[in-house]
């Protein structure tokens, strides 16, 4: 008797502090989807029954640890073989297996159920960032991490969201169930954000999918969760759960911005204009392979400062830009980034970094090579 | 020729060759196995030093000493070294060492594949090690898509070095192959009268059946790497998509070998803790024919769960759900022996010395991965933990403290017997207790992280995971530094200098044929084969 009430405010004991533990982030989230709210239940059913059983075994070592001691004087019984606890302790197991299978296969098939969605997102994985289409809609952008080189090389004050920021965040109506198709232009990636518990690998060849549906508007962030290269740990996901009319009012900024783009493709740029715009693009599109310094990494990625591409024929520079290298982890850039980023970003890179050039590239040049 | 005439007519009992030549061109089951355990026991260091580069790097936000390329190659090296290059040799060592003093054989049944097999290993990874110097000296990436290498990082966007790695892979493959016939060859024709197979000491059992899940599965982990040899060089698709092929199959594959391989990697533990439990505890292995038929379940079952890696590749809901159950399942059978270990130890009389002491802490912690495993089993919860912290904690708690545990349970209890010297049991014991706390305050704050969202193979990571990353960077440099008391101890030993002579008997209740031999083991034993009642 008084061995159960010592366990029973064991267990006690520790649901409390378990509780109290919550906001250091010990546990799994429950998220804000009711997938992730089923994942979460399953996850804390499972985890229970498995300090049940553990405090039960767990609990019969440690009595024998004290109490059969040699120390003791205790001496060893002789028995070696049980037929009967052997099946009962084969079947237990069993049956508790079953009360785990029921709950987890319906919430599988509640996961697996893409049927009935409102709207559809197309997400490919790009070494290393995301590429969102929306279907149907005429919306589609790269989203690149945009936390500062300063801060991941301790340079400046690192701030809350430190790699969990991207410079165009995913944008979707509140109450409304998305569709997310995921593809790969490279290597697998898999695309993970915790609190809508969707977690899908992105892979070359393959169209996988999976939903999420919320009633929470807010901000909800990921993380590429397949090895997929040297910057893998570094191609957040930020999604934007937003009310209808916000939503509305994104699709329209976003509508305007493609206009500018195709604007800004027509005119003719200033050279400053070009450095200028081509350093922004290159900080997104480039830094994380050739290094800001232009220097790239040593026998991995090639430096473009004082290379026979970046100082030599401009058609072959810009060939390698828009075509990349095949075989190598040089993408092509012309399906990713429009005439004026492409024209701005090729000046760029013949101009900086004490590379001199000192020739200009125009929108219309990258258009007529095109 | 005729040296080898003299030395087949010189049958004194404890004649050594001597020099270099005694161990080059070894076939004594003991040598072999001794030089198995010393390579394990260098590559564990090797190994150890790239997971506390590893941790040092994560210890605090922001990129502090290797750059994300590099880190990439530690995480591929550190998972490979450890994976073929210290749990699977210190098995096939003790296994060398053991089987023929257990089953009272005078030697492996296939002694020059035995030489074989081990130099095998040290050319393979000669081959690996060789591309982490080249890494080192600026000549080229070492392997940098992790231990289980998926295609197409591995194939289209891989190193120059993936060459490297494929042929270190298959020479790893064919020293696996070779060591597990021979294994079989050994026990099922090399046993003492009288010695049936369900009188078999236990890890000799659970080594019969890891063999056979090598043989099975080493062909299909040399099948893979050859397709990927052909896609990188001789212009195949397997799993190239824009060229008809499938990046899924590899994955398919890899696991088909994979799964199997976490049990090589865990069945002959098993047999190391069941020998040790009954001897401390003065009692029978409570259960034996159970704890046979469990680890054939368990050996079978390998073979049927493989996709439960692969839940987020996206397939068909009903294939999901059949893995799901089918892992559940594995549940059983280990519970059942674990089950069955505490029943050895209740009613015993238990003394705690250090062979003891890891094989009690093995049964607690490996049991904590079980639960996690189980966890990881139930596909929802599995779209949350897959690829994050969590899985590093889990087969972490099933290696390191599941595996490596039992090894150094291993080398505490029949050390004596192989040098005829008692180990220091002071400082086995220190070794424990630094390790025991170390290695928890090193992988348990990972279960947090990874449920709190923190990805696996990342060199940075948000400030929320800083606190549990810094705990766990902390425990492994003690627990790391810890394995020097176990270098020193097994050096102190060997050297017998100021240690106590071992008894034939060594511990006073372990039963087995090996106990009968004097301590040390001579060079040649059962010469004649001694009779099992």
């Amino acid at each position: 008797m008084s061995v159960a009430i010592r366990v029973a405010s064991f267990i006690g004991l520790m649901l409390i502090s378990i509780q109290s533990w919550a906001e250091y982030k010990l546990d799994l989230r429950p998220g804000v989807t009711s997938v992730s709210q089923g994942a979460y239940e399953i996850h804390t059913l499972v985890m229970w029954i498995c300090v049940a059983i553990g405090i039960i075994v767990f609990g019969a070592m440690i009595y024998s640890i004290i109490m059969h001691r040699k120390s003791r004087g205790h001496k060893a019984a002789k028995f070696d073989d049980n037929l009967t606890v052997e099946i009962v302790w084969t079947i237990i197991p069993f049956i508790i297996l079953g009360f785990m299978a029921v709950p987890a296969t319906k919430v599988l098939l509640a996961m697996e159920d893409v049927t009935n969605s409102d709207m559809s997102i197309k997400v490919t994985g790009y070494q290393w960032k995301w590429h969102y289409d929306y279907l149907g809609e005429d919306i589609n952008f790269f989203s690149n991490l945009s936390t500062p080189i300063e801060d991941i090389q301790n340079k400046s004050t690192k701030t809350e969201n430190y790699l969990l920021e991207v410079d165009n965040r995913v944008v979707v109506p509140v109450n409304k169930k998305i569709r997310l198709l995921f593809t790969s232009n490279d290597v697998i990636h898999a695309w993970w954000i915790p609190d809508f518990a969707v977690k899908k690998d992105a892979i070359p060849g393959y169209i996988n999918e999976s939903w999420f549906k919320t009633d929470k508007i807010g901000t909800y962030r990921g993380q590429c969760a397949e090895l997929c290269g040297t910057n893998h740990g570094f191609m957040p996901i930020v999604v934007d759960v937003v009310s209808a009319d916000d939503y509305a009012i994104w699709v329209a900024s976003q509508k305007e911005d493609a206009a500018a783009a195709v604007a800004s493709s027509n005119k003719t740029w200033t050279m400053d204009e070009l450095m200028d715009h081509g350093k922004t693009v290159y900080t997104t599109s480039c830094v994380a392979c050739h290094q800001a310094n232009g220097e790239g990494l040593a026998n991995v990625f090639p430096g473009l400062k004082g290379s026979v591409i970046a100082i030599g024929d401009v058609t072959k520079h810009i060939d390698v830009v828009v075509n990349g290298v095949p075989g190598t982890a040089m993408q092509a850039f012309g399906a990713q980034l429009n005439d004026a980023d492409l024209a701005a970003l090729i000046t760029y890179e013949r101009n900086a970094w004490g590379n001199d050039a000192g020739d200009m590239v125009q929108p219309a040049d990258i258009k007529a090579f095109r | 020729m005729s040296a080898v005439i003299e030395e087949i007519q010189d049958d004194h009992h404890d004649h050594k060759p001597t020099g270099l030549g005694r161990w080059l061109f070894s076939t004594n089951h003991k040598d072999i196995g001794t030089m198995y355990l010393w390579f394990s026991f260098t590559m564990l260091f090797v190994g150890g030093s790239l997971a506390l580069i590893i941790r040092a790097e994560l210890f605090q936000p922001g990129l502090q000493f290797v750059e994300p390329e590099f880190f990439n190659q530690l995480t591929t090296l550190h998972g490979l070294i450890m994976v073929f290059g210290v749990i699977m040799p210190a098995f096939v060592g003790l296994a060398n060492w053991m089987v023929p003093l257990m089953i009272g054989a005078p030697d492996m049944a296939l002694p020059r594949m035995n030489n074989l097999s081990f130099w095998l290993l040290v050319a393979a990874f000669s081959l690996l090690l060789a591309s982490l110097a080249m890494s080192l000296m600026g000549m080229g990436s070492a392997p940098n898509f992790g231990w289980t290498f998926y295609a197409p990082l591995s194939t289209t966007y891989g190193p120059d070095s993936t060459d490297y790695f494929i042929f270190s892979v298959h020479l790893m493959g064919i020293s696996s192959i070779m060591g597990a016939i021979n294994i079989i060859a050994t026990i099922i024709n090399m046993r003492a009268p009288g010695m049936t197979y369900m009188k078999m000491p236990i890890f000799i059992w659970t080594w019969f059946i890891t063999a056979y899940l090598l043989i099975a599965v080493m062909p299909i982990l040399a099948g893979v790497v050859t397709m990927m040899l052909t896609d990188r060089n001789f212009g195949t698709s397997f799993f190239d998509a824009a060229g008809g092929g499938d990046p899924v199959l590899f994955q398919h594959i890899f696991w088909f070998f994979g799964h199997p391989e976490v049990y090589i990697m865990i069945l002959p533990a098993f047999g190391i803790i069941s020998q040790i439990v009954p001897a401390f505890s003065r009692k029978k292995l409570f259960g034996y024919t159970s704890m046979v038929y469990a680890t054939s379940s368990i050996a079978f079952l390998s073979f049927i769960v493989w996709a439960h890696h692969m839940f987020t590749t996206g397939m068909p809901v009903a294939t999901e759900l059949f893995f799901m159950y089918a892992t559940m399942l594995i549940a059983v059978p280990t519970g059942v022996k674990v089950f069955n270990w505490v029943s050895t130890m209740w009613q015993g009389s238990l003394t705690f010395e250090t062979p003891m002491l890891f094989a009690i802490a093995f049964i607690f912690m490996f049991t904590i991965g079980g639960f996690t495993g189980l966890m990881l089993s139930i596909v929802p919860a599995d779209f949350q933990y897959h690829d994050t912290y969590f899985v590093v904690a889990h087969f972490h708690y099933v290696l390191v403290t599941g595996a490596l545990y039992a090894i150094f349970a291993a080398i505490y209890f029949w050390i004596p017997k192989w040098t005829g010297n008692m180990y220091d049991e002071g400082l086995g014991k220190l070794h424990f207790w630094v390790s025991t706390v170390s290695v928890n305050v090193l992988f348990f704050p990972m279960h947090f992280v990874g449920l709190a969202g923190m990805p696996r193979r990342i060199p940075d990571y948000n400030m929320q995971f800083a606190e549990f990353n810094a705990i766990a960077s902390v425990g492994a440099f003690v627990f790391g530094f810890a394995q020097l008391i176990l270098l020193y101890n097994v050096v102190k030993t060997i050297r017998g200098r100021s240690t106590e002579k071992a008894t034939d008997q060594v511990w006073e209740n372990a039963e087995g044929l090996e106990w009968t031999l004097p301590s040390p083991a001579p060079f040649h034993s059962f010469t004649t084969p001694p009779t099992v009642k």
